[in-house]
Formats: structure tokens, sequence, C-alpha cells
């Protein structure tokens, strides 16, 4: 395949019109002198883009990949397979593998495997504690220092909840840059008794269903807890799906009170309620849960004005047999990669909430950022790093799971239309997608 | 109605319509020969992932005095982890030909998830589902309340009424109780009255929006007058610990004591003059939410909704595999 590629009459940002020349693995041209370089270049292959948006690669905080040891859910390679599709060239693999990822070696091999398969930059997450067990410290310095160069340590699935454990850990990163991305879930506020755990959103909805309820308090004591935490070590804390009204009011207030803190939002808690629990199909099952409609207000609002910095699909593949039982027996989490510009779409933009410029912040830019990767989310300038995604905004469709490139088919949107379609992915100046369809990945792999 | 899988979506007429067949079902019942043939050549699965003898018992003895074929399938402890999933079990009692399934199940929404799968074409009968619903039971309760609302009204056979004005008391974890669930739901959809006497702890953080009023003294609650008092089982995994501090405080907050069943027996079914009724969902805890003399008081009605459970179950798999009165 060749390697250099004219984008005719892509709009980025959603803007003018305009000519793009990828060569080399950067943007090499953009506009009039795209399109006469690209005439001097032999085996150029002209892409026509015509009325579809140009805008960076995105990059999720939050991916499931579930490898090693869950590879019936998802592997590294089909992980970021439905990365590429979905618009992603970066994606941060979440720490609860089998075994979890809290060691260099582990963290190394999810790395590598990553590089292999060469769909997306995978950037792994470290373990806060020892097999996410919220009680010692893993060898985040370790980590750090790996080829991996872990900067963001999660124990997401879990919340560090052990209040001087998190302090500790914030102190100790602070020595290499690193950050804590929080699940933020007091347990005991979501444990019921010896028997169940939370299964759903505490309110009038769980209350008629008879599910042990998860209230928003849980999460928002934690948020608030941690940003105090934060401020006071002088640390920086990222919050991972942010999913009530009071969590994005807390964050708004550390903000302005200067604390280092970012937050992100998954596409499913923008547009979905708890409304749906009521048909018990587990798909619909998530951690944190579905809220109420004013939460997802309140998240858009979060999400326009910058109190909440970034989309993370958070996307959680799990095998057919793990959703189609009963709800309390249902594993939790929703796939997203392949939906989350969709979603986010339908929720922010087609609602007038943001533009254009504002997605590629919340969806490349911030999340480069904030996951210390100076390659990724960079502006679509000649000079700068091929990673770009093609969008029509214009088309809608029919989310069909059974397409998906993910193992897993456990997405809320099944039967659903929604807005966009990533039409191609650029993976630095490498076409991990084209056309609609998946390419070959930088390595060569087919899928 | 294809399937019974909660009281929230029954409408009057549904709950009237299976009120009145029960009472005609419970008419056989007292003959000689306890049975009718409606439903020879049919077949009727109780799919049971939790024990309940009581429930088991009653279901098989309204499908047997309809002639049913019933097959019984304790499925006790099934989940993913231990294999079988609930898809799997229900496919094969699929194909044993069940024409109804009555499941009684530890998770909240088992029997909805059933009857919207594609799994089974069978109708659908939820005997308790988590602490969601008891369809039944309510049912039951409500055919009990019925009696003697309407015979103290003077009404010269209960078909075709309601409970248009009767307040029911409901006492204890309302949380836990799908029994409370499926009766606060009928109870209105036929016309009652319903207040609620628990401690905080033991009601849903949403109580609010209920359309019930709420009482956190059973003092309080007894004080208004009414016409039916209806203790909750306190489960005894739920005794100590953070709900409330012990058994007996509970007893002395929200117990059925012999000094309360004191002031019920002055109680009344609206202005008739009749006594006004105890109701308990069983099995009970004696000594905890209700005394012995409350249990076996003239005013109990506890031995009546055990038989009245028999009526009830043969009216709704009746209704639901005849599709109607034709019996
Ligand atoms: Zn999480």
């Amino acid at each position: 395949m060749p390697d250099s590629y004219l984008i005719a009459g892509a709009r980025p940002y959603g803007e003018e019109p305009t000519d793009l020349l990828i060569a080399d693995g950067v943007i090499a041209a953009v506009g009039e002198q795209a399109r006469s370089r690209a005439a001097q270049l032999e085996g150029i292959t002209q892409v026509d883009a015509a009325g579809q948006i140009a805008l960076p690669g995105m990059v999720d905080l939050h991916t499931h990949l579930r490898e090693p040891g869950r590879e019936d859910a998802e592997t590294v390679e089909t992980g970021t397979r439905a990365a590429a599709k979905g618009g992603f060239t970066a994606v941060h693999a979440m720490a609860n593998s089998f075994p979890a990822a809290d060691s260099a070696g582990v963290v190394e091999q999810v790395r590598r495997l990553g590089q292999e398969a060469g769909w997306a930059e995978v950037h792994p997450v470290g373990a806060v504690t020892v097999g996410l067990e919220g009680k010692q410290l893993a060898e985040l310095g370790a980590m750090a220092s790996s080829e991996a160069q872990v900067r963001m340590f999660s124990d997401d699935g879990h919340c560090v909840a052990d209040a001087q454990l998190m302090r500790r850990a914030l102190e100790y990163v602070k020595s290499f840059g690193g950050f804590i991305a929080q699940h933020a879930q007091d347990p005991s506020l979501t444990s019921w008794g010896t028997s169940s755990a939370a299964q759903m959103n505490e309110g009038e909805v769980s209350a008629i269903l008879g599910l042990p309820g998860w209230p928003s308090v849980a999460e928002e004591a934690i948020i608030a807890r941690d940003v105090l935490l934060a401020d006071y070590v002088g640390s920086r804390v990222h919050i991972c799906h942010v999913s009530t009204k009071g969590s994005v009011e807390i964050i708004r207030w550390a903000k302005e009170r200067g604390v280092s803190v970012t937050a992100e939002v998954t596409p499913h808690h923008l547009m979905l309620t708890d409304e749906l629990v009521r048909s018990y199909d587990p798909v619909y099952k998530v951690n944190p849960p579905l809220r109420t409609e004013a939460d997802v207000q309140a998240l858009r609002e979060g999400l326009a004005d910058g109190t909440l910095d970034v989309i993370g699909t958070d996307h959680a593949p799990h095998p057919t047999q793990a959703k189609e039982c009963e709800w309390q027996q249902a594993a939790m989490g929703m796939t997203g990669l392949e939906t989350a510009l969709s979603g986010v779409q339908h929720a922010m933009v087609e609602t007038g909430l943001i533009g254009w410029r504002r997605f590629a912040e919340i969806t490349s830019e911030r999340p480069a950022a904030i996951g210390g990767h100076a390659d990724q989310g960079r502006p679509l300038d000649a000079g700068e790093p091929a990673h770009l995604i093609l969008v029509d905004a214009d088309a809608r469709r029919t989310v069909n799971p059974e397409e998906h490139a993910t193992k897993g088919r456990n997405s809320p949107f099944r039967g659903i239309e929604l807005p966009g379609r990533v039409t191609a992915t650029f993976l630095g100046g490498h076409p991990t997608m084209l056309h609609g369809e998946l390419a070959s990945s930088r390595t060569g792999r087919t899928a | 109605m294809r399937h019974l899988l909660s009281t929230a979506d029954l409408s009057h007429q549904d709950a009237l319509s299976i009120l009145d067949t029960a009472e005609e079902m419970s008419a056989v019942s007292s003959r000689e020969v306890k049975k009718l043939p409606t439903l020879r050549g049919r077949t009727v699965v109780n799919l049971f992932y939790e024990d309940s003898t009581r429930t088991r018992v009653s279901f098989e003895a309204a499908a047997k005095r309809l002639s049913a074929d019933v097959v019984n399938f304790s499925a006790k402890g099934s989940s993913v982890s231990k294999g079988e999933s609930l898809k799997d079990t229900v496919q094969t009692l699929e194909a044993m030909g069940a024409d109804a399934v009555v499941i009684r199940h530890s998770a909240s929404g088992a029997a909805a998830q059933l009857a919207a799968s594609d799994w089974t074409e069978a109708a659908v009968v939820n005997a308790g589902d988590g602490t969601h619903e008891h369809p039944t039971q309510a049912l039951l309760d409500a055919l009990t309340l019925r009696r003697d609302w309407s015979a103290a009204h003077a009404a010269g056979s209960p078909r075709g009424t309601d409970l248009a004005g009767m307040k029911v008391l409901i006492v204890g974890d309302v949380l836990h109780s799908r029994v409370a669930r499926s009766n606060i739901w009928l109870l209105r959809t036929l016309g009652a009255e319903v207040s609620l006497a628990a401690p905080a702890t033991l009601l849903p953080q949403s109580v609010s929006s209920w359309p019930v009023t709420v009482h956190y003294s059973l003092d309080d609650a007894l004080a208004e007058g009414p016409d039916a008092v209806m203790m909750l089982r306190v489960q005894a995994e739920r005794m100590g610990g953070a709900f409330f501090p012990h058994a007996a405080e509970y007893t002395r907050r929200w117990g059925l004591t012999d000094e309360r069943l004191e002031v019920v027996e002055t109680l009344t079914l609206g202005d008739t003059g009749k006594p006004a009724v105890i109701l308990h969902p069983g099995p009970m805890n004696r000594g905890v939410e209700i005394s012995a003399a409350a249990a076996d008081s003239d005013q109990s009605r506890i031995t009546d909704q055990v038989a009245h459970g028999v009526s009830v179950r043969m009216a709704v798999l009746h209704l639901l595999l005849t599709g109607g009165h034709d019996a």
C-alpha cells in the first residue's frame, strides 16, 4: 500500500473544505500546497473526502482490552481493531486484566501486544494497588520506568476506597509525573448487606424494580474527598466516568479552587437513563449505573462548559453468556469504541452544545494531554503527525453489534439509529481504516 | 393477558377479572370433587430457583385442580458460574412442552426477562422475583380484603366490586419486600388508600414518589384508623446490624404487640362497625413482627389467605391458558 495520501475536500474541524497531503507519517501539507506537492509524488492515493469532516484521531483514556486473562471477552488485537474502526488512534488499556496490570511485566506485555497488533497506540494503565485489592501500593515506580512508561494509574472497576492509601498513591506518583484515575464508588454505600451489591441507580426506578440501588452520593462523596486530597498533597487526580449532577458540581467547585483535577464522561452516560432498566435487559447494566434525565443534562452541560474534560468510552466487552442471564448475575459494562463518535455527535453536537472544534478537544486533544502523549491529539496542520480521522457526519446508521470489530456484542445502542460514521482512520500516516472498512494495521495485519 | 409478571401493569379490569374468577374457583374448592377439566392435557412447570414450599404447593394444587399436568423443577442456586443459565434451563423445559412456567427466583426481574425472551412460548407467572414483586400474593390478599370489605357493606357477593375507600396499612420491611410492592400497586389500582409504617432504613429512599402515606411510627399510623393492617415478615438475616439495632427494639416500635392489638380491636371496617382485619403473608416470626395473640385473634385472616392462594392461582392459570371465562 502506498504511504502517501491526498485527502481531497475534507473539512478540518467541520470548517471550510481543503486538501490534506499525508506522506511519511505526517501531514505534509494543507490546502493549495497539498495539491501541488501531491502532483509531484509517485504512487499517491487520492481519497475523495468531499463533505467529510477531518478530525484528529481520537484518544480514549478508558478502554478495557481484557488481555491478558480474559481473551474470551476481548484481546488487544480485537479491541484495537474496534478502536481503529471507531476512529481512535490511541487507547489506554485499563489494569483490571488477569493477572492485573500491577507490575512492569504485565504492562510491558500489554504494550508489546499493542505494538505487534498495530491498529492503535496502546498505553497500559497501571494498577494503583496490588491485584486491585485496595490494600497495598503496586510497583508504581517500576511501571513508570518500564518500557510502557506508565503515567496513568487506576484500580478501575474498584475504588481506591481507603483515604490514607489514596493519599499515599497521589503523593507517590508525583515523583514521576503520574496521576491517579479514580473509579469513584464508596463500596460501603453500594453493598447491600451480605448478599447483594448495588445493581442500578438508586432512585424511583430501582425502588419499583426491587434492584439494590447505587446511590449518587457514593460517587460524589469519593470525588469530594479525592479533590480535597489532591489539593492537599498537590497532586493530580482524574475522575473516571462521572455520572451524576452532584459530581459535576463538586468538580466545578474544585476547578474554581484551582485543584488539579480532570474528569471524563462516557457517551452512554450522556445519552441513556435508568428508565431503560425497566426492561431488565442486562445490556443496560453498567458501573457507574445509568442515572436520571437530570444527571444526563448536567453531564452534557458540564462537558460543554469544560467542567468535564474528556470523553472516556469505558469500552467493556463481555462474552454473550455474561449478559444473557438474570440481571443480578449479569456482568457490568457496555462496549463503546465503535459507537463513541456517534454518541457524542448525537448528545453534544446535534444538540448545539458544542461544535467540532470542541469535539476534537474532548475526544483527542485533552485526553492526549492528560495521558501525556505529545504525539497524539495534535492539530491538523502541516508538519504534525498524521493521526487523523474522516467522518461522514451526515450519515445515519442503525447500530448492529454483529458488525462490530470488538468481540463484545453488549452495545446498549443495538437497533438504535445514530448519526455519524467514521470512514477513515490514519495512524501515523497509515490508514487502518479506509472507505468505512478496516484496512490493515501498521504492522500489516488485516481484519 | 399473556403473562402475570407484576401488579404494576395490571389494569383495574384485569385485576377484577382475576378476583372474580378466583371466587368461582373458590366455589370449586369447596365441592366434594375439587377438580375442573379446564386444563386437561396442558403442562404447568413450577420452576423454583428459590425454596418456597408454601408457594410451590399452592401453585401445584391450583394446577391439579384444573387437571393440568405439573412438573416441579427445582433449580436452586443456578447461575452462570455454576453452568446452566436460566436460558438453558427454560429451553429444556420448553422442549418438554410447557404451556405455563411458574417461576420463583431470587433475582428481581427474572420472570420479566423470561417473558421478554424468545426462550419460551409459555405463559409466564411470576411467583416471586427477588425484591421486586409477588403478584399472586397481592391478589390473594386483595381477595381476602374484598370479602370482608364487601360483606361489611352488605353486598350480596364480592364479585364485581373493588376496594374503593378502604384504608390499608402495611407495616415493616417494605424495602426488601416483593409482597409490599405488589400490594401497593394492586391496592391502589383497586381504589384503596395505602399507608406504610416502617423505619426509614426499611423504606426505599425515593418512597416520597409513591402513592402512599408514610409513617415512621406504627402508633401514629394506627391512630389514623386503618381498615386493615398488613404485617410484613422481618427476615432473620436483616435483624440487627444496620437496618435497626436489634429485634427487641424492632418489636417495641414496629411490632403488632398485644398492646397494639388492643388498639386494632377498636378499629372497624369503614363506619360499618365490623372489625378491621389483620393480614400477614407468612411465614410469621411470632413475637417479632406479630404477637401470637394478634396472629390468632378473630381479626386475623392469616389462614384464609393461605386458602385464597389456591383460588387465585387457579384463576390466574385458567385465565392465562384459556384466555377467558369459558370454564
Ligand atoms: Zn470504572
